[in-house]
């Protein structure tokens, strides 16, 4: 169900320079900076750990599951999506960290 | 309350150290910081930014499509007690959630049908109102449809609910009881579950000495449990996960604890979530032993052992917050007083006279 897809470009990283086309969401006390956002296709989405404790972004949205497994305190992952469509973004960890993705050309 | 008695206590370690065994005869011999002071190795700010995160909450959530009535939460104190929501018409929500036990049952792991042993602790309901998603796995995403699960599990009470539905429905003093708390409404397996949830949620800690000591009395716990609550958000790191006012994050952690039970991961199949379970509250946790999931560890002190130790299993998917603490006899002396003071004292909760 979590496998990677192919529309689907994973990177992670702890040093993660910003392009233009990034958005940047934090994640600080326990929160998503963001509820909501749209993004282009192909647009980077970089999550960035401000918190204390260890994340772990991830979304079971058919067709645009994903995990961007554990990430420590300072460290940054990154996620672009090839195809539009609207993706439900959680934290495995904190259940209440929720984010809704739109991904529209 | 607090400088003045390090001022005191100064004084007298000034005085004694020119009269060589002035404190074993002076009054203030019985002085103990651990008893009635402070025990400063953490610096004060700290202590106060720590304290801000734990104030209690005014109110009780309520969901908007479950809002609370004295009604609601009558029909669901019944029905919550009332054995004959099971097939044998012997067990109720009670039976596992026993406000004896501060709403466990008191053993390592529940007990269903029969005898039938269960794998997982019976967890509390105390605070609930303010959790997210239920069942140490989360599977259910609400008290509303938390309630309903283990009335029809086979292995618990067991009873399909539209024949439950029936049982209910057939005495009359319910529905009366449902008339008043859901007028125009069906009696049927929604109205039971938002009773139930209702009344669940009603079940919160009181006020506890550490509250009291939040809220600015500073004897209201000892000196041995103010350093337990610095070591708890300092050096221990109890707070990554038990945080806030309820001492949870409502989070899902794998602590390393043995055994094949997968927990979350059965329910989300991330690495991360293989072997994690949700954070308990730490409210009244010294009225629920044994402990964790699968009740393995029997009191407090093993609990400050077992998370001293790093856990048991070191596997993939444990959290990184497990490691080895390095804590003293002392220091765990000291949490284990601190956690103590989480303890508040509620009046006994009375049982329901049952609608024939």
């Amino acid at each position: 169900m979590l496998r990677t897809i192919l529309s689907t470009l994973l990177l992670t990283t702890t040093a993660m320079p910003m392009i233009a086309a990034d958005h940047e969401i934090s994640q600080a006390n326990k929160a998503f900076s963001k509820s909501e956002i749209t993004i282009r296709p192909g647009e980077r989405l970089i999550f960035k750990n401000d918190d204390e404790v260890t994340h772990n972004v991830y979304s079971v949205t058919p067709g645009m599951a994903f995990d961007l497994q554990r990430q420590a305190p300072g460290a940054s992952s990154s996620i672009s999506f090839n195809k539009e469509g609207t993706i439900a973004v959680q934290c495995s960890i904190h259940t209440k960290m929720k984010l809704i993705v739109h991904v529209q050309k | 309350m607090k400088k003045p008695l390090m001022r005191v206590l100064s004084l007298t370690l000034i005085v004694a150290a020119y009269v060589p065994g002035m404190l074993h005869s002076s009054p203030r011999e019985e002085i103990n910081p651990r008893e009635t002071g402070s025990i400063d190795s953490t610096p004060a700010q700290a202590r106060l930014e720590w304290k801000e995160k734990y104030r209690r909450p005014a109110n009780i959530p309520f969901p908007e499509g479950n809002s609370y009535s004295k009604d609601r939460e009558i029909l669901g104190w019944t029905l919550f007690f009332d054995p004959r929501l099971s097939r044998t018409n012997s067990t109720s929500c009670a039976t596992c959630h026993n406000p004896g036990f501060s709403w466990g049952n008191g053993l390592s792991r529940g007990v269903g049908l029969g005898t039938n042993q269960l794998k997982r602790r019976s967890p509390t309901i105390l605070n609930i109102a303010w959790a997210d998603l239920l069942f140490w796995d989360g599977r259910a995403d609400d008290l509303e449809q938390q309630a309903l699960d283990p009335i029809a599990a086979p292995g618990e009470m067991n009873q399909p609910l539209d024949k439950m539905i029936r049982t209910i429905d057939g005495i009359v003093g319910y529905r009366l009881l449902f008339a008043r708390a859901y007028p125009g409404e069906p009696l049927n397996e929604k109205t039971v579950a938002r009773a139930i949830a209702t009344f669940e949620r009603t079940v919160v800690s009181g006020e506890a000495p550490f509250d009291k000591w939040i809220s600015g009395q500073d004897n209201a716990i000892s000196g041995a449990a103010k350093h337990g609550f610095d070591l708890f958000n300092g050096k221990a790191a109890c707070a990554k996960c038990h945080s806030g006012w309820n001492f949870t994050d409502n989070g899902f952690h794998d602590i390393g604890i043995e055994g094949s039970d997968r927990g979350r991961g059965v329910r989300l199949p991330l690495a991360a979530m293989q072997f994690a379970f949700k954070t308990p509250t730490l409210r009244n946790a010294d009225q629920r032993a044994p402990f964790m999931h699968d009740g393995s560890e029997q009191t407090l002190e093993d609990v400050v052992d077992y998370y001293d130790r790093g856990g048991d299993v070191k596997r993939l998917g444990l959290a990184p917050e497990i490691v080895p603490l390095h804590l003293s006899a002392q220091e765990k002396r000291d949490l284990v007083d601190f956690l103590r003071t989480l303890t508040s004292i509620d009046k006994p909760t009375e049982v329901p006279l049952f609608p024939r």
